[in-house]
């Protein structure tokens, strides 16, 4: 019997992947759902078992399936090893997602799964936190915080339990790397995850995930079930885990938000001293880390931290999961170290616009990340690098903008969606945000314009150092980029 | 049927649970549709907490609703990737397509539209939901197709 593997990702199934595989099932091949690749200009695809490996196949609809069990389908794209977009890329965190069953516990030892945590457990928790330490890892959420820092500050902090939160709200539009992982290769996930409870000293952690990823929901629940290392004491170590669900709203992403929610509050951010690594969940010390980060960890243990500071650029160590999407021809995961030009994900391996016109806009970073213009397009994706262009590197989410883009509409959708998304509880974003609307509906009626930029401008500066959290500081980000690298959007003859 | 037993005893499965009344009100949403009113006063008597608590709990996130929704909910994602890929377009044809406006059900009951701010699809925008149902590269034929196929679509 011909084995057939076909993802089940959401993504795949969104465009048709589970009747592709019925239609394999019924022409009597033995269909085994994976996680998908990541090539989602090619799903649904489907990759069939053969003497010389795996061949691929794609875009695929149900009624394709008997000409590729025949031999004689128009959708073959070759040995999979030899994709091209595949064998461009470094795969570390996302090497097993599409070759397995991700729910297959045997499997995921075959293919490498376990070894991290077993090579953390025979080293002392101090020793843990030092190759986390020496392998650079930063924290992949956004904020690129030195991980090893953090654990360490957990570890040492006084308190009779602790907890791993592990923040699954994955909010930022152009970004699914947490959600590919979290279907794809939930083992890896909890696998980071007990060697950070190792590390740290935590019996107990926590993953809050947000409630638009319902089949990662599935996944983590069988996975959280399956792992012989959660729930009980497994080679010593005592790790439960147990999974949250979030309740729509973008803020719970941010950790002091999240910890509220999952304190059975509404998530409001909470002022920072005390840092949740003292005093997070319940007024205990908490690691608070993104779904990533914590699969690096397994990683780095398995490989040795020399091999992640080996890879990258400058201080962005390891790879980046860089998610492509919008108005590109190859939308899709892209894992690279840190350092390849923004123009090489864009236009190498994105193929540039998926309409054909020219590139105008590029939004790195999440809703929260500048609008790059082409002149910026030679940026290296790195933190550092970003942050002295004026951006921000966040998750890792590239989102493509062609030239019908109207700048000043995004702008304006910036402080639209922070009002819509504002906690409340600090008046420069909670206010703030609704005056930017109203300024930049008046900027681009025409209304008064001179004036309505110096109040805008104002605006900016009071929402960027008096908010709580990112979410009004970090707003006027894209609109500052939208100010001043398409600035002909904001000067346009108003409409009468 | 939507009984103030049924309610209590959802509060009550989760009694002891550290920050219980979030996962209280996430499990009254997904098996009512939404969290009955009268949901706040019991769910605060059963977990010892004020009724203010349990309403602004309730009234801050967006997935809660008050009122159950139409037959058939839609969701469109209005986000930045899909709004690269012809969100915005789509959006609008919904509104036309169901007769109201985001956030509202249409006269006759049939169907609710909401605004979701991301999917996690976004590498097949532009994306949206049908009754749960995810959907990718949603051109406005397939989404009418969807709402049709789950019931909904006016003569």
């Amino acid at each position: 019997m011909t084995r057939v593997y076909v993802p089940k990702d959401s993504g795949a199934r969104s465009v048709g992947a589970d009747a592709v595989a019925a239609a394999f099932e019924a022409a009597g091949a033995e269909v085994v759902r994976t996680g998908s690749r990541g090539l989602y200009w090619l799903e649904p695809m489907a990759e069939i078992e053969t003497a010389d490996g795996r061949m691929a196949f794609g875009p695929l609809a149900g009624a394709d399936a008997a000409s590729v069990l025949a031999g004689n389908s128009a959708r073959g794209l070759g040995p999979v090893r030899d994709l091209p977009a595949l064998r461009a890329q470094t795969r570390k965190l996302f090497a097993r997602i599409g070759e397995i069953d991700p729910l297959d516990y045997g499997a995921y030892r075959a293919h490498g799964g376990e070894a991290g945590l077993r090579a953390a457990l025979a080293l002392s928790p101090g020793e843990v936190i030092e190759a986390i330490a020496a392998s650079g890892l930063r924290g992949r959420g956004g904020a690129g915080f030195p991980t090893g820092i953090k654990w360490r500050t957990v570890a040492e902090a006084a308190g009779p339990e602790k907890f791993i939160v592990c923040n699954a709200d994955e909010g930022d539009s152009g970004t699914f790397a947490d959600r590919m992982l979290m279907e794809g290769d939930p083992f890896l996930l909890l696998e980071g995850m007990a060697i950070a409870a190792h590390a740290v000293g935590a019996a107990k952690g926590f993953i809050y995930l947000r409630s638009e990823y319902p089949d990662a929901e599935a996944a983590l629940i069988a996975a959280i079930q399956a792992a012989p290392f959660v729930g009980g004491t497994w080679e010593g170590l005592r790790f439960d885990v147990e999974l949250r669900i979030g309740a729509g709203a973008y803020i719970c992403g941010e950790e002091t938000a999240l910890l509220e929610s999952l304190e059975g509050k509404r998530g409001m951010a909470r002022a920072k001293p005390p840092l949740p690594a003292i005093a997070g969940f319940m007024g205990a010390p908490t690691v608070v880390n993104n779904v990533l980060t914590l699969a690096a960890t397994a990683t780095i243990l398995a490989e040795g931290p020399a091999a992640h500071a080996a890879l990258g650029a400058g201080r962005s160590k390891g790879t980046m999961p860089f998610q492509l999407s919008g108005n590109v021809r190859r939308p899709g995961l892209y894992e690279m170290p840190f350092g390849l030009t923004l123009r090489t994900l864009v236009e190498g391996f994105g193929g540039g616009t998926a309409t054909g016109r020219p590139v105008r806009a590029v939004q790195v970073g999440g809703p929260l990340g500048a609008y790059f213009p082409n002149a910026l397009l030679d940026t290296p994706l790195d933190y550092e690098a970003f942050a002295a262009a004026g951006g921000m590197l966040g998750h890792g989410g590239v989102v493509v903008f062609d030239d019908t883009v109207d700048l000043a509409r995004q702008a304006r959708f910036a402080f639209a969606f922070c009002a819509h998304e504002s906690c409340g509880k600090c008046t420069p974003c909670r206010i703030g945000a609704q005056r930017g609307v109203e300024t930049i509906d008046r900027i681009v009626a025409g209304n008064d314009r001179a004036r309505q930029r110096e109040t805008l401008d104002d605006l900016l500066e009071v929402m960027r150092d008096g908010s709580l959290c990112a979410l009004g500081g970090l707003t006027p980000v894209p609109v500052e980029s939208a100010l001043k690298w398409f600035p002909e959007d904001f000067e346009k003859e108003a409409a009468r | 049927m939507i009984t103030d037993d049924a309610i209590r005893e959802i509060a009550a499965a989760h009694i002891g649970v550290a920050g219980a009344l979030t996962p209280v009100l996430v499990a009254l949403n997904r098996r009512f549709g939404h969290v009955p009113p009268a949901a706040e006063q019991i769910v605060a008597d059963v977990l010892n907490l004020s009724r203010a608590d349990v309403a602004g709990a309730i009234s801050f996130y967006s997935d809660f609703r008050t009122r159950p929704p139409g037959a058939v909910v839609v969701q469109i994602c209005r986000s930045e990737a899909c709004q690269a890929a012809g969100g915005d377009a789509l959006a609008a044809h919904a509104e036309t397509q169901l007769g109201c406006a985001f956030g509202e059900t249409s006269g006759d009951g049939a169907a609710t539209l909401d605004a979701v701010y991301c999917f996690g699809n976004c590498a097949l925008a532009p994306a949206a939901a049908v009754n749960g149902r995810l959907l990718g590269r949603t051109s406005m034929t397939l989404l009418d197709a969807a709402i049709a196929d789950a019931g909904a679509l006016p003569e």
